[in-house]
């Protein structure tokens, strides 16, 4: 078995009170997708904080392509290849969509401090900018503001600001969150697309989704896992039907 | 909900702002007719120097979204370096110029450090302490005189000979200093470190997860703009011939904030024509009444409820 790419050690977090994180070790492996799924509150959003490095825990260790960036802040995480998306889409909403994706190609060319050059001399980012444009079919909407866009468009978009980043880790919180049936079938063709380019740590609470993509899937609840493996062996694990998806069968 | 237009400003404001920059560099021409050419050109004067410290608060203000109510501090080290070094005999520009680049840039570097960490109302309070800081401090220099201030005998000088002389050479040396900082603004606003500066006063946690280290951004953005409003403040010295604890008061980080408002924030000629009207509308006001502060307040109230984008967004069209 081939070192995972990112290793979570018995991570800790509580939240007053609250344990959210409670003792997380999981393993994601180079190339795969990793589904976490749980319900409401179970903590699948603090974890990918605690991995994206805007939460800190408050104890365990989290490894990722061999260095601990346990303590590291969330800006030097993203160095290493760390991208993610929200819950609640976070884009620029000021800027237009094309702006929005030369942020991340520059952040992935790691050029803060240049002073001098603008959009109109920046022909080699706007070409990468609208390359992952494209990719994501918002080529069309490239000068729209932002903050003018539809919401499926918008989950497009973060998606996009994602890809732009060269990543070797992608963490997708609830990507199909508020879009319609056939939004969410997109989303899902797009992701599919994505799979083999990048190791991805996926939240969602569309079980349709996450059936169809994830590789292996780890079930959260209060802040533990209490199974994980692959979509067979969850759907049949009689821990994961009694605390989740049974629920969900229920309702 | 509406988000402004994108990067290029309306034509409108467009042509004005070239209008009034065109006006600043012919009003000389035409002084000789009216009367009390020396007062206007000393008034004009005195107006671009504002300007060039309003143009850096919207930098930060703007663009950073870092609503700094100490900005006048950096006016008054300008000033301060120059009366300081001149009451020492130290007058060449060779030597007060990047005395008093080094100084606000580590001011700068100081303060922001700290004032950085913060958001919203703390980064007003933490720029605001600092700034009176250096208020009293300067009020305490009693070999600088203190609370009266310190006048000084003569301009600045450059490898010993004296410059700018006459009002009219200085007042081109201003207008040179006031388009070469709006152009130097507008390229770093417009560059790939602007871009980054914009976006975190939009959506800083974005930003971050971007991998960008917006702290320090921030911090550039302040130090930059910090430096550039001691350049003001060297200007503002040379152009009174007295510097005063005054220039650093937090009224001062007011009014310059009111002005960067007034014109329209996050465009830079906001800042130019913010100034311009603000100032103007003083003098003018002040001639008619003692009590122009109980008219000036209400307009300024007028402005910020009906035209959000300040005097230019009268005018459509804005900066993101």
């Amino acid at each position: 078995m081939a070192e995972p790419l990112l290793r979570l050690d018995d991570l800790h977090k509580n939240f007053g009170g609250l344990a959210v994180t409670d003792g997380v070790t999981l393993d994601v492996r180079p190339g795969e997708v990793h589904a976490i799924i749980g319900p409401n509150g179970a903590g699948k959003t603090t974890l990918l904080n605690e991995i994206s490095g805007l939460v800190p825990v408050d104890r365990g260790s989290i490894v990722f392509d061999g260095n601990d960036i346990t303590r590291l802040s969330a800006h030097a995480r993203a160095r290493l290849g760390i991208a993610r998306t929200f819950q609640i889409t976070s884009i620029v909403p000021g800027f237009s969509v094309q702006e929005n994706a030369m942020l991340a190609v520059q952040a992935q060319l790691a050029s803060t401090f240049d002073f001098v050059r603008s959009q109109g001399f920046d022909r080699d980012m706007v070409a990468a900018a609208d390359d992952v444009l494209e990719q994501v079919g918002l080529a069309v909407r490239a000068r729209t503001p932002a903050g003018l866009l539809s919401h499926g468009e918008k989950r497009a978009l973060e998606l996009a600001v994602a890809i732009a980043l060269k990543p070797k880790l992608v963490l997708l919180d609830e990507p199909a969150a508020g879009t319609g049936r056939g939004e969410t079938e997109r989303l899902v063709e797009m992701l599919r697309a994505l799979k083999d380019r990048f190791t991805i740590v996926l939240v969602e609470h569309d079980m349709d989704a996450v059936f169809a993509l994830a590789d292996r899937i780890s079930v959260l609840v209060y802040g533990r896992v209490i199974a994980c493996g692959t979509p067979g062996e969850i759907r049949n694990d009689p821990a994961v039907k009694i605390a989740y998806l049974g629920e969900e069968e229920a309702a | 909900m509406r988000w402004p237009a994108l990067t290029r400003p309306g034509r409108a404001v467009l042509v004005l702002t070239i209008a009034v920059f065109v006006a600043l560099a012919l009003a000389p021409l035409f002084a000789p007719w009216i009367t009390g050419e020396r007062y206007i050109l000393g008034l004009l004067a005195r107006v671009m120097i504002f300007a060039i410290a309003a143009v850096s608060l919207d930098l930060i203000l703007g663009y950073g979204g870092l609503v700094s109510f100490g900005h006048a501090a950096f006016v008054g080290l300008g000033a301060y370096a120059v009366g300081i070094l001149s009451a020492h005999g130290i007058t060449d520009v060779t030597v007060v110029l990047p005395v008093t680049l080094a100084v606000c840039a580590l001011f700068a570097v100081g303060t922001g450090a700290v004032a950085v960490r913060t958001r919203g109302v703390y980064f007003i309070m933490i720029t605001l302490a600092f700034g009176q800081m250096a208020y009293y401090t300067a009020t305490s220099l009693a070999q600088y005189g203190g609370d009266d201030g310190l006048r000084l005998d003569h301009r600045s000088t450059l490898f010993g000979t004296p410059i700018a002389t006459d009002p009219l050479a200085f007042y081109y040396v201003v207008f040179g200093a006031l388009l070469f900082f709006y152009l130097l603004t507008r390229v770093i606003v417009s560059s790939r470190f602007g871009r980054v500066l914009r976006a975190a006063r939009q959506n800083p946690v974005r930003v971050e997860t971007l991998g960008f280290n917006v702290g320090q951004v921030r911090l550039t953005a302040y130090v930059i703009a910090g430096m550039i409003a001691g350049v003001s403040g060297f200007l503002l010295a040379n152009h009174i011939l007295f510097v005063s604890p005054a220039y650093m008061s937090w009224q001062r980080s007011g009014e310059l904030i009111v002005m960067v408002v007034l014109g329209g924030m996050g465009t830079l000629h906001g800042a130019v024509i913010g100034s311009l009207a603000f100032l103007l509308i003083e003098e003018f006001l002040s001639t008619i009444t003692e009590h122009w502060k109980v008219i000036f307040g209400p307009m300024l109230i007028l402005v910020v409820l009906f035209a959000r984008g300040g005097l230019l967004g009268l005018l459509g069209g804005r900066h993101g």
